[in-house]
């Protein structure tokens, strides 16, 4: 770790002049140790109503049955899976970043994990009140799991997806619960060993007695190893058996082998886009601009243009082999999605998630925060869109045209909808005024190899080629935490 | 003897510590153990302590999930209550294979941890056991048993020269958090 330097190639992943361990610590917690600021509460506040709208809604739902919804005898999915989906496909980036990157060793991960594997936690939990929700009867949603016969029911047929994805959505769930508290132990016990009073308690009981002994981080990382290693089938498993939700059933437009990698691909473009709209406001308002750095950002943005390509060729080669097939109704399908009522629907669909995203093969526009944050809603939107089209699209025009109909949303629909999205917020506004939002002691461990000041002492020290160090400077110029001064001053002595 | 139960010696600095370290070990003075804010890699060799065998405890929590999850498929479909599905044969292999699979994940994490918990004494409520307020912050923690080790001096000397920031005697073994 410390013995060790980086290359001086790679750039700084913690940017800022006279970080120490104790400096980490204090930055981070400051918006757990002081008072929340105005920008929190107004954020609080508005998440907060969005959430009460949440609690109307589906309380209505629930009082008079899923009737409540505009559903009808054609559409008799909507936009409860359409939300279930896109929330579990938000969900999906945390697990990325906090497994995958670990096992790919990719150092930038220790800064942006924490909150994103918060984020997972709680767009799972608004994807599973669309589970219960539209079950229609609520209280029996239990009855999707294995019960004995006794109780007046037969088995649940686990032939069926449904079932499948009971199991893969609740142990997804407990999973990363799991690897997201284990994470945060250490730096709970950091916040109770400098906080005081009744807050030391409260602390002190949520450290479950963490210590920092070496025994403890020897298991505590190889605890995270091996939930990284587990966590990163899993997580697959989870959108794949999603996908199989709609591949395994015969409607044109579903009944499709490519679902699986393609919505894989689409739930890690969403969820970076959303860890993108969190983490670019995050920084900003809690000053973590020297933790989450321009490389973070382009980095994500990276991704995003990776992932969204992949969906965008999914979507071409679904195209062409709803012609390929020579079916006439996946053929129906694909020109009903293009130039069918619902047209508006899939070229939103298109223009968000299949061209928007190349802007980023533009360097400046993938450096530009408010390009890439506005980017990272389009892309959601378009991701929305997405789903929207696979549900409703597949289903309004039946096999008989006396059935065809189109699917009108009602109040409730649009109340659980944005409702889920205030939920969401609010949870997040709480663990970010809580718990700490940066790993503190995976950024720790960056100090003395990728922080800038550590990269400015290699530099002085001399031995370093100087066409390297030109080439580092120059990677230093889209920083938005490292002034042309800062840079100039990278002198040998 | 005094009242003084251990020695810390607290660093500002990874380095600085596991140089503390050698020094002590090579004066033959006794470590009981080290605390600091971020795993130190290499530390488990110098101190002696040996590969954790968590990940036997995961792999056994897992194959015991696979079993659990197959049974329970192969019980309820396949022996209880076999239902004739469109024909199809009732004991399905592939369509076993998502759920066997959730289970063993499932089972391999919880165990895993839970294991890691109670190896370690974790869980809600326990009292910390801590040396040294600032180990969780910014100070890299050396702790040596004042007992077993009688050349104090020679102690402090040895953490000083290593560049320890301070050297305390303390007389409880843990810092009270009434």
């Amino acid at each position: 770790m410390s013995s060790h330097n980086e290359s001086i190639l790679r750039e700084p992943l913690v940017t800022g002049k006279d970080i120490t361990y104790a400096k980490v610590t204090d930055d981070i917690l400051l918006p757990v140790e002081n008072k929340p600021n105005k920008a929190w509460w107004i954020g609080f506040i508005m998440a907060a109503l969005g959430a009460s709208l949440w609690v109307v809604s589906v309380g209505y739902t629930f009082w008079t049955g899923i009737g409540a919804w505009g559903l009808n005898k054609t559409v008799g999915w909507a936009w409860d899976i359409t939300d279930f989906v896109w929330w579990v496909g938000i969900g999906h980036a945390g697990t990325l970043i906090s497994a995958v990157l670990l096992l790919f060793r990719q150092n930038w991960r220790n800064s942006i994990n924490r909150s994103a594997e918060a984020m997972t936690i709680f767009a799972v939990i608004c994807a599973a009140t669309y589970v219960v929700a539209h079950m229609g009867r609520p209280w029996l949603a239990y009855w999707i799991f294995p019960l004995p016969n006794q109780f007046g029911s037969l088995w649940v047929n686990f032939n069926s997806p449904l079932v499948w994805d009971a199991f893969a959505i609740s142990t997804y769930f407990t999973v990363s619960l799991v690897f997201w508290y284990c994470g945060l132990l250490p730096d709970i016990a950091s916040v109770r060993d400098r906080a005081a009073g009744l807050k030391r308690r409260i602390y002190s009981i949520m450290s479950f007695g963490w210590n920092g002994s070496v025994k403890t981080w020897q298991r505590f990382e190889i605890v995270s190893l091996i939930l990284a290693g587990i966590s990163t089938p899993l997580v697959l498993s989870v959108h794949t058996i999603v996908s199989m939700d709609f591949a395994t059933s015969v409607i044109p437009g579903w009944h499709t082998t490519i679902f699986p990698p393609y919505f894989v691909a689409g739930a890690i473009f969403s969820g970076f886009a959303m860890v993108q709209t969190l983490l670019l406001v995050m920084r900003k308002v809690l000053n973590f601009e020297n933790y989450i750095t321009m490389f973070h950002i382009e980095s994500m943005n990276k991704i995003i243009l990776a992932t969204g390509s992949i969906v965008g060729i999914a979507y071409l080669t679904e195209l062409f082999i709803a012609w390929y097939s020579g079916s006439e109704y996946e053929m129906y399908a694909f020109s009903n999605r293009i130039a069918g009522p619902y047209w508006w629907a899939y070229w939103t669909m298109m223009t968000c998630n299949v061209i928007s995203p190349q802007l980023f093969w533009f360097k400046r526009i993938r450096t530009s925060i408010p390009i890439s944050w506005v980017l990272s809603i389009v892309v959601n939107i378009g991701m929305w869109f997405e789903r929207f089209v696979i549900i409703v699209t597949s289903l309004h025009r039946d096999y008989i045209p006396s059935s065809w109909a189109m699917f009108y949303p009602t109040w409730v629909d649009v109340g659980i909808f944005v409702g889920s999205i205030g939920v969401f917020f609010t949870l997040f506004l709480l663990f970010l005024r809580f718990l700490p939002g940066i790993a503190i002691a995976e950024v720790k461990l960056l100090l003395k190899s990728a922080s800038l000041q550590q990269k400015a002492k290699l530099i002085r020290e001399g031995h370093l080629d100087a066409e390297q160090v030109t080439f580092f400077k120059n990677s230093l110029g889209k920083y938005d935490s490292v002034t042309e001064k800062e840079i100039n001053e990278l002198e040998t002595k | 003897m005094s009242n003084i139960k251990y020695i810390i010696g607290s660093f500002a600095d990874p380095d600085e510590m596991m140089d503390g370290i050698d020094k002590l070990q090579a004066n033959n003075v006794s470590i009981y153990d080290c605390f600091t804010p971020m795993p130190i890699h290499g530390i488990e060799a110098k101190l002696g302590v040996k590969p954790s065998r968590l990940p036997i405890a995961a792999f056994c929590f897992g194959i015991t999930g696979t079993c659990l999850g197959f049974s329970l498929l192969y019980y309820t479909m396949t022996y209880d209550w076999p239902m004739n599905i469109g024909g199809k044969p009732s004991l399905p292999l592939p369509a076993f294979v998502p759920v066997t699979f959730e289970v063993t994940i499932l089972l391999c994490a919880l165990g895993m941890v839970a294991t890691f918990f109670f190896r370690n004494h974790l869980f809600p409520g326990r009292a910390p056991r801590v040396m040294d307020l600032r180990a969780t912050d910014d100070r890299f923690i050396i702790a040596i048993d004042a007992n077993d080790n009688a050349d104090h001096g020679k102690i402090e000397s040895l953490l000083k020269e290593a560049g320890a920031v301070e050297v305390k005697y303390n007389e409880r073994k843990y810092v009270s958090y009434e």
